[in-house]
């Protein structure tokens, strides 16, 4: 199993290499893409064997590369098998859509060799087990995803947030660096010695923080989400979608394999720290994600919310684990990974269907588009589904996995700790309102979109994408189905990673009537997908049919009615700014600082009347700016060492001379 | 022989539902009417209006796509499976493990979902103004909703309707600050959710202050008969569900006989008499509000739902 899966990441290693000679070729981007698919595809497949059918095996391979004393480790238990699923779900469908999609790219030369890196570094990150290993793979990773977000470079756009990209990522990997640095103090670099050492209370506590700083600003947790809006939506689409809907994620694992795995038992106060990070994410990302126009970048902010919801989960596992409750924590872990897993599928698929009408219209900004529905009708409907799935409404899998979350906060009366039991209900209340300004933003989305008239006239002349890309999206739309309405199946696929991870899973589901899921007793709560699905599906139905026949079934076409005044200037509709003023004028004048200015002509003047609206980043501007203003004032004085004379610097190493003699005396 | 009892009970809910959510609204119309001491239309007027509309052709928008067409069934199917699954006049309902309370909300969220981008999909003005409004009023009672619902899930330990109304019937439940808060919560968004006074006029046609009216602006015939009856069945799942969770006297039990069910049955009645003049009453003593007033309005439901929570071990059982 190992063997596979390293021998894969080699391939996509090889992959990379001959992406250079491909990429001046005229088919070579099918051929390298194709190739990535494959590979991909039996690394999921193996993975996925190993986690439904071997999951208590740990087979474990040591490399003789890296640090000469320690080799590279790697290991393959049920935790990276769920990832390594993840990943390679989401990168053979990204790998599927760019066959398709990845033959428009302008530059194929600063894409095609860094895209099955990317993907042999998310792997690898997830394979490694041992520090120095992970830490490498890591910034391999983060190196080579920067370059895709730099691809098309003569954006000024773009080369900022690549820039800003950069900077949060060394950021993150420096808190890592720290945290394992912490961890191997007393056991070395292999994760198996730092599992059996036993760091003290403060040491365990610390590298807890560190980790969710590398992790989160990985992620994308608030307040460390500054770069990830900016990043995501630059790069080409399909690495987009893989950037938010797979390597948020391995960040996750990331932070799943440190805190759960290596880490001692949990202290209550680690789950208040998580909690409280996670449930604002989770409200302020979609608060963020409703105010944009730009489709990717929407859809970028939108996952900083899910990443907010995975979070929340996985601070109720700490919770209920550090109070001794693991059967609750099994629930909480298997809802925040079920949410790992769905949020891959349904953000990859709305960031293909971004890119398919990027390709067609040349358009992100959602003022220019409208009435897609009737020229991209397929693209439109997966489209639909990616919105239903992501906004939590059954019979999607996105409504799964947060009914679960919910399930393990109602279970918070449990808890003896009586801060807790208060901030538990508390950071509930900050999902339900992501839950409803997530179904508020991709009414929008797709509203605006792909609904109403044409606002541009590429949007009015739009066609449907290639065949690829297509299948691509399908794929997905239908696992999000499937995943909505037999989610028995895969929770019990995650029972050995909760086993693993937290000493207790939940109740076996498959086998219960009609594949109904029960998380703890069926006195308390039961969801059945299936049944929904089919009672919809029977009384939609019934009721057509009995219209139509015993009715009417006639129908006329006629103008639209507007209450007497339609327009036919396109320009009537609501836009995106106009849809979310309500909800930007009710939150946004506290958290944006969001203002409307208006500004009125003179009388008689036949100027027309303007309306701004100015909105600011508030986060950004009381913590990043000023640490960028100190950095900048420091830089600044530092400068001007490069301007000194020979003597200055031979006085400058003398003096560090004689303060060094003076450290080693003293 | 059970089987046979539950299924037939659900039937029974099925169509209980369906025939009396016209009637509801009539008779709201009725009370109110009559307390402007006008004669009102009517109480099966209703009924007439939907057969009619039923009948007519549908004029669609030149623009409209298939989706536009879809989605009044849709929404009538949504609504009428959870307001299948809202316990009426007996607790047992053969399929009330299918959705949960949460789940029941979700799918009424499908539905308004739906709802909305129906608004949106013609392209008019009307249309945008409208579904813009609904998710602005949804983005707070939904999450109030929810957290009244973690209320009450949290004091009856269950989310599962059957059980949460068997407990709210026995001793065990106290008497309980919380709960009238979850009360007063659940009221002010069923108030909200179903478009009702002061948060939108269900009888007006001024266009710049409708919300829902707005959003089906561009429906006709029968799939307007669909809209129509979607929102009257979520009227009468609101009414239902107040009544299941806090009026839970009579309700007949899981295992009870046909004459009891037939007890349950008159007392629901009694009980969407009683909820429905009290709507109709407090609808006529209170003006609409403007639209941005309303988000004060449904701040104090979610405020409130959200003490309930935390004050759940307040006065435990008195």
């Amino acid at each position: 199993m190992i063997a596979v899966a390293l021998w894969s990441v080699a391939v996509l290693l090889a992959l990379a290499l001959a992406g250079v000679v491909l990429s001046t070729r005229p088919r070579g981007s099918v051929i390298l893409y194709g190739g990535c698919l494959l590979t991909t595809s039996t690394l999921c497949v193996t993975a996925l064997a190993h986690l439904l059918y071997f999951p208590q095996m740990t087979p474990s391979a040591t490399l003789p590369i890296g640090l000469p004393w320690l080799g590279a480790h790697f290991r393959l238990d049920a935790l990276s098998a769920f990832f390594l699923v993840v990943v390679n779900l989401g990168g053979a469908a990204a790998s599927l859509f760019a066959v398709g999609y990845g033959s428009h790219e302008e530059s194929p030369g600063r894409v095609l060799p860094f895209y099955p890196a990317y993907l042999a570094g998310m792997n690898t990150v997830v394979l490694a087990n041992d520090a120095f290993s992970f830490l490498v793979a890591w910034e391999f990773m983060s190196l080579t995803s920067w370059a895709l977000v730099v691809s098309h470079h003569r954006e000024a756009e773009n080369v900022r947030a690549g820039y800003v990209y950069l900077l949060m990522a060394s950021f993150g990997t420096l808190t890592l660096l720290l945290a394992f640095g912490l961890l191997a103090s007393g056991a070395g670099y292999d994760f198996d010695a730092i599992r059996a050492s036993h760091p003290s209370a403060a040491l365990a506590g610390t590298v807890m923080i560190l980790a969710l700083l590398g992790a989160g600003s990985k992620a994308g947790l608030v307040p460390l989400h500054a770069w990830l809006p900016l990043a995501h939506p630059a790069a080409p689409s399909h690495v987009s979608g893989l950037m938010s809907g797979v390597m948020t994620k391995v960040a996750v694992y990331g932070f799943v394999r440190i805190v759960f795995d290596l880490l001692p038992e949990p202290v209550w106060w680690w789950s208040v720290v998580v909690l409280l990070v996670g449930g604002p994410t989770a409200t302020l990302g979609v608060l963020y994600a409703l105010m944009q126009r730009d489709i990717k970048r929407l859809l970028a902010y939108s996952t900083i919310e899910n990443i907010g919801i995975i979070f929340t989960g996985l601070g109720l596992a700490l919770a209920f684990k550090a109070q001794g409750l693991d059967w609750v924590a099994a629930l909480a872990l298997t809802a925040a990974l079920l949410h790992v897993f769905n949020h891959a599928l349904f953000k990859s698929l709305l960031f293909f269907g971004a890119g398919a009408v990027l390709e067609v219209t040349g358009e992100r900004d959602m003022e220019k588009l409208g009435g897609l529905i009737h020229r991209m009708p397929k693209t439109a409907f997966v489209m639909l589904v990616g919105c239903v799935a992501i906004s939590a409404l059954p019979p999607f899998n996105g409504f799964v996995s947060e009914w679960l979350t919910f399930q393990a906060i109602l279970l918070s009366p449990q808890l003896p700790n009586w801060g807790l039991k208060l901030i538990v209900p508390a950071v509930g209340g900050l999902l339900a309102l992501a839950a409803a300004f997530a179904a508020a933003c991709f009414v929008k989305l797709y509203g605006i979109s792909f609904l109403g008239r044409p606002r541009s006239d590429v949007a009015a002349s739009a066609h449907e994408t290639d065949r690829f890309s297509l299948v691509a999206m399908f794929a997905l739309a239908a696992l999000c189905l499937v995943a909505g309405i037999l989610p028995g199946l895969f929770i019990d696929a995650l029972a050995p990673v909760s086993k693993a991870m937290v000493g207790n899973v939940m109740p076996h589901q498959t086998g219960l009537d009609w594949m109904t899921i029960v998380p703890i007793a069926e006195s308390r709560s039961s969801y059945n997908g299936l049944l929904v699905l089919l009672f919809v599906a029977l009384s939609g139905m019934a009721a057509a049919s009995a219209i139509h026949r015993l009715a009417s079934d006639r129908l006329r076409r006629a103008p639209a009615w507007d209450c007497g005044y339609p327009d036919p200037n396109p320009a009537i509709q609501y836009s995106a700014s106009s849809f979310s003023q309500p909800i930007r004028r009710v939150f946004g004048s506290v958290i944006f600082a969001a203002r409307e200015i208006g500004e009125m002509p003179p009388p008689l003047s036949p100027a027309p009347a303007r309306l701004a609206v100015d909105m600011r980043d508030l986060i950004w501007d009381v913590l990043y700016a000023p640490i960028a203003k100190v950095v900048g004032v420091v830089t600044e004085r530092i400068n001007m060492l490069q301007f000194l004379t020979i003597r200055s610097y031979l006085t400058l190493v003398f003096a560090a001379l004689i303060v060094l003699l003076l450290v080693v005396a003293l | 022989m059970t089987a046979l009892r539950d299924m037939l009970s659900q039937g029974v809910q099925m169509c209980l539902v369906l025939l009396l959510a016209p009637l509801l609204t009539g008779f709201v119309r009725k009370v109110k009417a009559r307390l402007l001491r006008r004669r009102g239309p009517p109480l099966l007027q209703p009924y007439r209006d939907l057969v009619r509309l039923m009948r007519k052709d549908v004029v669609l928008a030149d623009n409209a796509s298939w989706l536009f067409r879809v989605i009044p069934y849709l929404m009538f199917a949504g609504t009428w499976v959870a307001a299948s699954l809202v316990p009426t006049f007996g607790n047992g309902l053969l399929f009330s493990w299918t959705a949960d309370l949460i789940a029941i909300i979700a799918l009424l969220g499908s539905a308004r979902f739906f709802q909305a981008l129906a608004g949106m999909d013609v392209g008019t003005a009307f249309g945008g103004i409208g579904s813009s409004r609904e998710v602005m009023i949804a983005s707070l009672a939904e999450p109030a909703m929810l957290i009244t619902v973690f209320s009450v899930a949290m004091i009856a330990g269950s989310t599962q309707l059957s059980y949460v109304a068997e407990f709210m019937n026995s001793d065990a439940v106290g008497l309980r600050v919380s709960l009238g808060m979850a009360f007063v919560a659940l009221t002010i968004v069923a108030l909200a959710e179903n478009a009702r006074i002061p948060v939108d006029n269900p009888a007006t046609h001024l266009e710049l202050t409708m919300v829902h009216e707005a959003m089906v602006l561009e429906y006709s015939g029968r799939h307007l008969a669909l809209v129509d009856l979607s929102s009257q069945l979520k009227l009468l799942l609101y009414v239902s569900l107040i009544a299941c969770v806090f009026l839970p006297w009579g309700t007949a039990a899981a295992d009870a006989g046909v004459a009891r069910l037939g007890v349950g049955a008159l007392i629901y009645v009694g009980k969407l008499v009683v909820l429905g003049f009290l709507l109709a009453l407090f609808e006529t003593s209170i003006a609409k509000m403007r639209v941005f007033r309303i988000p004060e309005f449904l701040g104090a439901a979610l405020m409130l739902a959200l003490l309930a929570t935390l004050l759940r071990f307040v006065s435990g059982s008195l």
